[in-house]
């Protein structure tokens, strides 16, 4: 009762009373300046941070080009075009070419890596394109949605197991067990015509080229599948139920609608893949057999530049004068321009046929 | 052929490749996930998870350790800049030409990052930091490079967050006297939140299971992590021992690797797990839900 009489106090008090603006408490003004000091916070901070990625790709870049300056000089357009990798007889004394130190007797060789590099990625991209469209058009169009939600996890999945527990299963596993099943059987029964020649010959224990694009393939359909499947999502449905209203069949949809609607995009999910298999390294470093040549068969031991760099360094540590060190730089040089190279046509061919437009209606 | 027949046929091969294309994806990764199990079960013992690796005996202890305390730092340095990156790209950035998202060549120079070789960065990581600055093999050399690999996937993840916060949620802070800072905390960055923090996880996924790039970083040790963060001859990881430990000529060591396979890829299925719960849980309460 008291309360209320008290409050009932106060209103009558209230008209006749003048009223001062307090100012708010220490600790309110405070907080006040904090938070107008809080949005030039976020903005510099975000300032600071978006610069980074750029800073540490100048950098990396920065520290190649120095490293690798005397070996470019040195190993020249036979860096491209040689095959013998030899770090030289460290325990003799030490030449000079141009100027630069190096021990007798080294070469340096790169083109099968170079080539071994482009084989294992283009066996892996042709082989997960046709498999990831597949995929996606089963996971967006064709299965429902209590059987495609689970499965497309399990293809996320896929993409998160770590590169080194691939490659282990690859050499323990999956290599010798196709050495045994599939690949006697693609040897014996493909035709002796040019290119498919390269799949004809002794198929060895399942370390080499074509175990480790599987691998790789592996590797890259989860990415290729999700950004499709992605993609077929964003594809207007009243476009996909125009052609079934004019009596397409799904396969037609799918072909002249759906894939004709995102082609670019999965252009742009190819190249992306494509990128990841250039520059992947443990899984091949366990699965293609590093050893440095060109192979003669798609069963043959191989290396690829990302490989030799990783079973590489340590040997070339041995090389005093640091040449070998250098022309793992320039390697490593050679490796960061292709994938940088692939990934920029990557964005252009996106940027540039994203323009043109769908073929039915775009925006709708 | 005649025409309508081509017509079902063609049909039929593809509904058959569509099924066969996902058994294709579907059966090597069963088989992954079994071979995995397969060589490290029948050997599998609790104790490995807390006794000290010594040459090639003993458990898993030290590497264990570090690959966490690898993930915590990754967590705390790619997390605070990729995300600080992330808002920058979404919020703060000129608009671009045409009305779309600004910051063309920042976003460019982080898409480039993430599809660099991570060899060539763990290269870049021996020759400047492990070398040049003779900080020899250790924590920070290592811990550096996987944030430089880890940060465009977090900017890109909490770009791709921020975006998708609804313009009528800023407008109400701003109308309510929020300052930008004080909105970004406390209404952007929280409705935001899920999104993130799915980035991070993956983020943390893609340090934890990364190889390449430690081998000259971080080389190998098998004691415990002493605190040290440079000069330290050596930081100890799961993922070496796969790589290593499978091809000795010691039986005890092959079943370290394995272990050390099973071990990744269990944490590896749990950080993409929560990823996947976190975004199924804010899906089922969002407003947005038929997206």
């Amino acid at each position: 009762m008291a309360t209320l009489e008290g409050a009932a106090d106060q209103q009558s008090a209230a008209p006749g009373r003048h009223v001062e603006l307090r100012r708010p408490p220490r600790l309110a003004r405070m907080a006040g300046v904090l938070r107008a000091g809080e949005t030039g916070a976020w903005k510099w901070g975000a300032r600071v941070a978006v610069l980074l990625p750029f800073a540490a790709l100048a950098f990396v870049v920065a520290v190649l080009a120095v490293k690798a300056y005397s070996a470019v000089e040195v190993n020249g357009t036979g860096f491209f075009t040689g095959a013998a990798w030899k770090i030289g007889s460290t325990y003799a004394a030490t030449t000079r070419t141009d100027g630069v130190a190096h021990p007798v007797g080294s070469s340096y060789g790169a083109w099968p890596l170079i080539a071994g590099t482009l084989q294992t990625s283009a066996i892996a991209v042709i082989i997960a394109l046709p498999i990831s469209i597949g995929c996606a058009f089963a996971l967006t169009e064709r299965l429902p949605r209590w059987v495609s939600r689970p499965l497309g996890f399990a293809i996320e999945l896929l993409a998160g197991v770590p590169s080194v527990v691939l490659g282990l299963w690859g050499v323990l596993t999956f290599g010798p067990a196709l050495s045994k099943t599939l690949y006697p059987f693609i040897a014996d029964h493909l035709p002796n015509v040019p290119v498919l020649s390269f799949f004809k010959g002794t198929v060895g224990h399942g370390e080499g080229l074509l175990t480790g694009s599987l691998v790789l393939t592996l590797m890259i359909v989860p990415i290729i599948t999700a950004t499709t499947a992605d993609l077929f999502r964003q594809v207007p449905s009243l476009s996909k139920e125009g052609g079934e209203a004019l009596g397409m069949t799904d396969f037609e949809v799918a072909n002249r609608i759906t894939l004709r609607w995102v082609r670019s995009g999965i252009i742009g999910a190819t190249v992306l893949g494509l990128g990841r298999a250039l520059g992947e390294t443990m899984a091949l470093v366990l699965t293609v057999g590093a050893i440095f040549q060109l192979a003669p068969n798609v069963y043959s031991p191989m290396s690829t530049i990302a490989a030799a760099i990783a079973t590489q360094l340590d040997s070339s540590l041995t090389d005093g004068t640091g040449f070998a060190v250098a022309s793992i730089a320039e390697l490593a040089l050679v490796l960061a321009v292709i994938s940088v190279f692939v990934n920029l046509v990557a964005r252009w061919i996106v940027h540039h046929t994203s323009r043109l437009g769908g073929p039915v209606g775009r925006g709708t | 052929m005649p025409r309508a027949r081509r017509r079902a046929v063609f049909t039929v091969l593809f509904r058959a490749g569509t099924v066969l294309a996902l058994l294709l994806v579907l059966s090597p990764a069963v088989w992954l996930l079994g071979g995995v199990v397969a060589k490290a079960v029948p050997h599998w013992q609790w104790n490995v998870l807390w006794t000290n690796l010594r040459g090639e005996d003993g458990g898993l202890l030290g590497p264990i350790v570090g690959t966490l305390v690898l993930m915590a730092g990754v967590l705390l340095i790619a997390g605070s800049v990729g995300v600080l990156a992330g808002i920058h790209l979404a919020e703060l950035g000129r608009p671009g030409r045409h009305g779309g998202p600004g910051g063309t060549w920042l976003r460019m120079a982080s898409d480039v990052l993430a599809g660099f070789p991570s060899i060539v960065l763990g290269y870049v990581g021996y020759v400047a930091l492990v070398v040049g600055l003779h900080w020899e093999f250790s924590l920070l050399p290592a811990l550096l490079v996987l944030s430089v690999m880890v940060v465009p996937y977090i900017a890109k993840a909490t770009e791709t967050a921020l975006r998708q916060v609804p313009v009528s949620y800023r407008e109400g802070a701003e109308a309510l006297g929020m300052s930008m800072g004080h909105s970004m905390r406390k209404v952007v960055l929280k409705s935001a939140a899920p999104g993130i923090v799915t980035g991070l996880l993956i983020g943390l996924a893609i340090a934890g299971g990364e190889t390449a790039p430690l081998l000259f970083t971080a080389g190998f040790s098998s004691t415990v992590w002493t605190g040290s963060l440079v000069h330290s001859q050596g930081f100890g990881y799961l993922t070496y021992l796969v790589y290593q430990f499978w091809s000795y000529p010691v039986k005890h060591a092959n079943y370290l690797s394995y272990d050390a396979g099973l071990i990744l890829v269990v944490m590896v299925l749990l950080l993409l797990v929560a990823a996947r719960v976190i975004v199924a849980r804010t899906q089922r309460h969002s407003e947005y839900r038929g997206r």
